[in-house]
């Protein structure tokens, strides 16, 4: 049935798109170098055969447009027509739409519809444009015969039609046809289409007319030529052409026709290929050059590789029975079969291994074309193309390599007057590099741009709230480059066509890490980036360490294992708890540790564990500790799929049997990350909604606001006593009654200095942020001079306060911060007795179970006040900075009771959300609350807590009593 | 789903072969091309954080095998440990699952004329599960609809036996289980 020809047209599209690889390499490199003939008619076979079996298939777009642009490779090659790159990009193009059309192909089942008329006009005006002036040029001088006889012959297009046609009346004749059937129809068409072609433009060659028709008819010169020549007269080539035609080929047939008398009589030719029909495709496969491969299937591999699996896991098994019984007659049968086995994984292994070229092959065209695009000079350096890995794992980093690659061209290399002014060759240069390392591939993509720089990464990520201004201090440059892997993280000043969409490196990371791989960048600033890859080379088998926890064992892939640390009593570590967390000081660092008891909520075994043993974990920038009973061996697994019924599981990544064929599970150090509250921890790594729900998961840790005032000490305030930050200049204040006061709100505000020393004289016109605390009725403003940051730390009940201003000190950040008391200030305002703190809304209203609110705004207010705000007030925040990032979520499945965004009436950017939002359906009975953040004047918003908190509230409430 | 599980059994064919299982004193069918095998009660590892019905998995062969606790899974009492049990293992969607019996029968050939809907007084969790029944002498055969079978709990439990069963196994996973795709935590 219709079997035979979908077997050939899916061979065509796998055929046709390794085809389009490799031509895209070879164009660019035909681009630099359009004198090297070899690569020229590299690329005109390729195209040949793309148009030759769509011809077959009957794919009518595909092989017109193939037809032009081979017409146009076929005019470079014989010099008629001059390799522009406006050419050069036509035939891109062309090479572009011939990729989408197989894609639609292969997609639906037959070709798409359409046309590329415009695209073949634009391929045949270069051929006509170049030819004429040669082609005027020709007539003059040479009176005789006008044209050569290939132009006579109508070019090679038409003795490519002609060969087409003869083969077909060919394999239809009786004498000739059942040899030729036995034959590749695209080879002969192809050598005959050669042969004559050479014969038609050098007048000579008829020796590859003949090794041809050696191969394929011998001596069956005279059948051929009379189809030729038949064909040649229906593509109205006149007689006498032909007639010159056929003489050139007369040698050959001549030379054949001897070699046919001095074979012995009655021995016909067709019938020597009929006798032995098996030898004629081997010999021709081999007189072609062509590799001694065949196609399998991947799925044939697949099921190759799972057998395989099975059968060494019953090796290991067998070999764990003969470690029992260490006298068994079984001893030597089992060992070399142990061997055989090693030796067929390894085998099948290699099958799947494929070159590193396979992900590598667009490239080249890819940082052309970015060239191009981006006005740079560009030199794409690449090594190691031969390192092999597992065509799973290559599959899955073609894409974050063509990312590196365009991030490297777009960010990394410098525009040519800028190069040139900091000193550098004015052609940029990247290099990719691939080789094997202990069981892994490493991939580095290089730049001599002008790198990342830490100060640059380190502001951004303090402006995105990624950081604290503490945190961003204290970590190391190194540290901070690596901030670029996060989520919505992109230093590119300006979103361009190639890349700077933030998301980005994030993407890539993710990706990298989906395969057990990691990726960290080096770089110097000024002199280039260089991203280092390392992948496992097979995803299949994996070495993990086996871990018991509760009498149950798991398997812990090592590509995440950083380092075995034992926490018992006699190494002189332990583990100790703050607040319930436990955490491990590991070289004058503090180590979060989960414990994987806990984690997958096993129960304890039987013997009480007295050691315990630390597996340092990490994953991506997050490093962290599980707590586990006992550790074993490293062992190599095979690893497999969970069941679909426990896929949402996390914490698992798959499973696998060991040797004494026990299942066990393979922990997914991901998982585990997420469930230690990576981000947390160390303020890096973190998503938005993981910070958030961390936040709020701390019952007893407490939002803080850091601030400057008076020496250089950081002083912290409670968040929520907080209830509005003003900023004011010294004009405002008066003196009353020997107190300083401002009017604020129509009412006397007094106003106390946070600094120790009196309010000190500052410079006219400046201005300083005022905290204002508000309780009862009145209300008393705090004098700092710089707001700094909020933080979420754990504060201890009551840390002393002897009537002094600070409550104690904290360190936050690394730094001691002083905790000041606000009651002091109350004191001190008032005179006498401040008055009782209110149960303060924050706390009270917190909501039992925890409502997620949704905040949509880019200022740094939102992520530095309103997150940690809401979060103290029980709420789940979380922040995003648009509403393109706010669709992420949604399509991530997040569902929020209350959207809060910045939508000031009027503004442009107001309906552009509106209609975004629009698209987000699950979310339209979720109440939006309008913030109206967008500072006026240039002043930063004020705000008032209580209010806030109250709206919150009320909108939530609404949205409850609706519900 | 539902439709691949009844497009195994050929309903108006003469004669329908069940494999008859035991669980809980119910006599059950499951349809004997579904099943690749019968095993006794093997080793299974625990899957912890699981959903209550899986009772961990299995190694038949070199392949991982879910077994799924069919007791939980129709809502009844749990077995007590020391009870032996047999597995049926049938495939689905290229994976292998062992369903824990607790006992395992004859292959039945069942005429059509014997078989019936699943009367509605049948709880609809069960009714779910079921491809209707047989009447045979002194008891019922309820045919099990494996693609439902297993299908685990996205849904809220029907049969208050079963959600008493599933809230003691488990009382903080609930909310994962009811929505896999919002974050939790």
């Amino acid at each position: 049935m219709g079997g035979a020809l979908d077997d050939l047209v899916s061979d065509f599209i796998a055929e046709t798109r390794e085809g389009l690889e490799a031509l895209d390499s070879e164009l660019v490199r035909f681009e630099q170098q359009p004198d090297d003939p070899e690569t020229l008619s590299g690329i005109f076979r390729l195209m040949h055969t793309i148009k030759g079996t769509c011809g077959f298939l009957g794919l009518g777009r595909l092989q017109a447009l193939a037809h032009a642009a081979e017409s146009v490779l076929g005019a470079f090659r014989d010099g008629e027509a001059a390799v522009t790159p406006a050419a050069m990009s036509a035939i891109l193009e062309a090479v572009d739409v011939i990729r989408g059309l197989v894609d639609g192909l292969a997609q639906s089942g037959s070709e798409p519809e359409g046309s590329d008329e415009p695209l073949i006009a634009r391929l045949e005006a270069l051929l006509t444009a170049e030819v004429a002036p040669s082609a005027k040029v020709e007539p003059g001088p040479t009176s005789g015969p006008a044209k050569s006889l290939i132009e006579r012959l109508g070019g090679d297009a038409t003795l490519d039609a002609a060969a087409e046609m003869a083969i077909v009346r060919l394999r239809q004749d009786p004498q000739v046809g059942p040899a030729l059937l036995d034959h590749d129809v695209d080879a002969l068409q192809t050598g005959l289409r050669d042969g004559l072609t050479r014969l038609a433009r050098t007048r000579s060659g008829q020796e590859s007319l003949e090794g041809f028709l050696d191969g394929a008819a011998p001596g069956l010169l005279t059948v051929v030529m009379r189809a030729v020549s038949v064909a040649l007269g229906e593509l109205d080539i006149d007689d006498e052409t032909i007639a010159d035609l056929t003489a050139l080929a007369m040698p050959v047939e001549r030379a054949a026709a001897q070699e046919a008398a001095a074979a012995p009589e009655g021995v016909a030719p067709p019938a020597r290929v009929i006798d032995n029909p098996a030898a004629r495709p081997a010999a021709t496969a081999q007189g072609e050059g062509g590799a001694q491969t065949i196609r399998v299937s991947v799925d044939a591999l697949e099921h190759l590789m799972t057998v395989v699996s099975e059968l060494v896991l019953i090796r290991n098994q067998l070999i764990q029975t003969l470690r029992l019984v260490p006298e068994s007659p079984f001893a030597a049968p089992l060992n070399r079969l142990n061997q055989v086995t090693s030796e067929l994984q390894e085998g099948v292994m290699t099958t799947r291994m494929q070159p590193i070229s396979g992900a590598w092959a667009k490239l080249p065209r890819l940082v052309r074309d970015l060239a191009n695009d981006l006005g740079k000079r560009i030199d794409l350096v690449m090594a190691g193309q031969e390192t092999e890995l597992d065509r799973q794992v290559l599959e899955l980093i073609k894409d974050p390599l063509t990312h590196m690659i365009r991030n490297a061209a777009d960010h990394g290399l410098e525009s040519p007057a800028e190069r040139r002014a900091a000193g550098k060759s004015e052609t940029g240069r990247i290099s990719l590099q691939a080789r094997h390392e202990g069981g892994a591939i490493v991939i580095e993509v290089a730049d001599d741009g002008r790198g990342l720089s830490a100060e640059k990464i380190r502001a951004k990520a303090i402006a995105a709230g990624l950081l604290t201004a503490a945190q961003g201090e204290q970590a190391s440059d190194a540290d901070v480059r690596q901030l670029v892997f996060l989520p919505g993280f992109s230093t590119a000043a300006e979103v361009t066509n190639v890349s700077g969409r933030g998301v980005g490196m994030d993407v890539v990371r993710t990706n990298i890490e989906k395969i057990g791989g990691t990726i960290e960048v080096t770089s110097v600033e000024g002199n280039g980036a260089r991203f280092i890859i390392r992948i496992p080379l097979t995803l299949t088998i994996v070495s993990a360490l086996i871990v018991e926890c509760c009498g149950e064992r798991f398997a812990v892939p090592q590509s995440s294992v950083v380092e075995l640390v034992s926490a018992s009593g006699g190494s002189g570590r332990s583990v100790e708890y703050i607040e319930g967390a436990a955490v491990l000081r590991l070289r004058d660092r503090l180590l979060p540790l989960v414990s994987l008891q806990n984690l997958l909520q096993l129960e304890a075994s039987e013997e009480a564990s007295a050691e315990a043993c630390i597996v340092v974990t990490r994953v991506g920038a997050f490093t962290f500790g599980v707590i586990v009973d006992r550790v074993f061996d490293i062992e190599e697994i095979v690893v497999k799929p969970v069941a679909t019924v426990l896929r949402h599981l996390r914490l698992y990544s798959g499973a696998t049997i060991l040797g004494d064929g026990s299942v066990i599970l393979i922990l997914d150090p991901k998982g585990m990350s997420v469930e230690a509250g990576a981000g947390q921890v160390e303020g890096t790594a973190a998503e938005p909604g993981e910070l958030a729900a961390a936040a709020g998961s701390t019952a007893t840790s407490e939002a803080l606001l850091i601030f400057r005032a008076g020496q250089d000490t950081l002083k912290a305030a409670p968040l929520v006593a907080v209830s509005r930050i003003e900023e004011i200049d010294a004009k405002q204040f008066e003196r009353v009654d020997g107190r300083t006061v401002i009017q604020y709100r129509g009412r006397l505000m007094p106003v106390v200095d946070a600094a120790v020393e009196p309010a000190k004289a500052w410079e006219n016109g400046s201005r300083r942020p005022l905290l204002v605390f508000t309780r009862d009725e009145r209300a008393v403003g705090l004098l700092v001079d710089e707001i700094v940051d909020t933080v979420t730390c754990a504060v201890e009940g009551d840390l002393g306060s002897g009537g002094s201003a600070t409550r104690g000190s904290l360190i936050i950040g690394g730094n001691a911060t002083e905790l000041i008391d606000v009651d002091y200030f109350w004191r001190k305002a008032f005179g006498g007795e401040a008055p009782p703190a209110p149960a303060i809304e924050a706390t009270t209203a917190a909501p039992k179970t925890t409502r997620r609110l949704l905040v949509i705004d880019a200022s740094p207010f939102s992520q530095l006040l309103l997150q940690p705000l809401l979060s103290q007030a029980g709420y789940e925040v979380v922040v995003a900075p648009d509403a393109e990032s706010a669709m992420a979520l949604y399509r991530e499945g997040n569902r929020f009771h209350l959207i809060m965004a910045d939508t000031q009436p009027g503004a442009p950017a107001t309906q552009a959300f509106a209609r975004t939002l629009a698209q987000a359906s699950d979310w339209h009975g979720t109440p939006l609350l309008s913030l109206g953040l967008t500072p006026s004047l240039g002043r930063e918003p004020t705000f008032d807590t209580t209010t806030l908190l109250a709206t919150v509230s009320a909108a939530l409430d609404a949205e409850r009593s609706a519900a | 789903m539902s439709a691949e599980g009844a497009s195994g059994i050929d309903l108006q064919g003469a004669a329908e072969g069940l494999v008859s299982v035991r669980i809980g004193g119910q006599a059950f069918g499951i349809p004997v091309l579904q099943v690749q095998d019968v095993i006794a009660q093997g080793t299974t590892n625990r899957v912890p954080l699981g959903p209550p019905e899986v009772a961990g998995s299995l190694n038949l062969r070199g392949r991982i095998v879910t077994a799924i606790d069919m007791r939980r899974r129709l809502g009844m009492e749990p077995r007590r440990s020391a009870d032996g049990h047999m597995s049926v293992i049938v495939e689905r969607h290229g994976e292998l699952y062992a369903l824990l019996v607790d006992d395992v029968g004859d292959v039945l050939w069942l005429p059509p004329t014997l078989h019936e809907a699943a009367p509605l007084t049948l709880s609809a969790e069960w009714r779910g599960l079921s491809l209707g029944l047989y009447r045979l002498e002194g008891e019922l055969l309820l045919v099990l609809n494996i693609a439902e079978v297993l299908t685990l709990s996205r849904q809220a439990p029907a049969s208050p036996a079963a959600a008493v069963a599933r809230d003691a196994a488990r009382p903080e996973q609930e909310p994962a289980v009811a929505d896999g795709a919002l974050v939790t935590r």
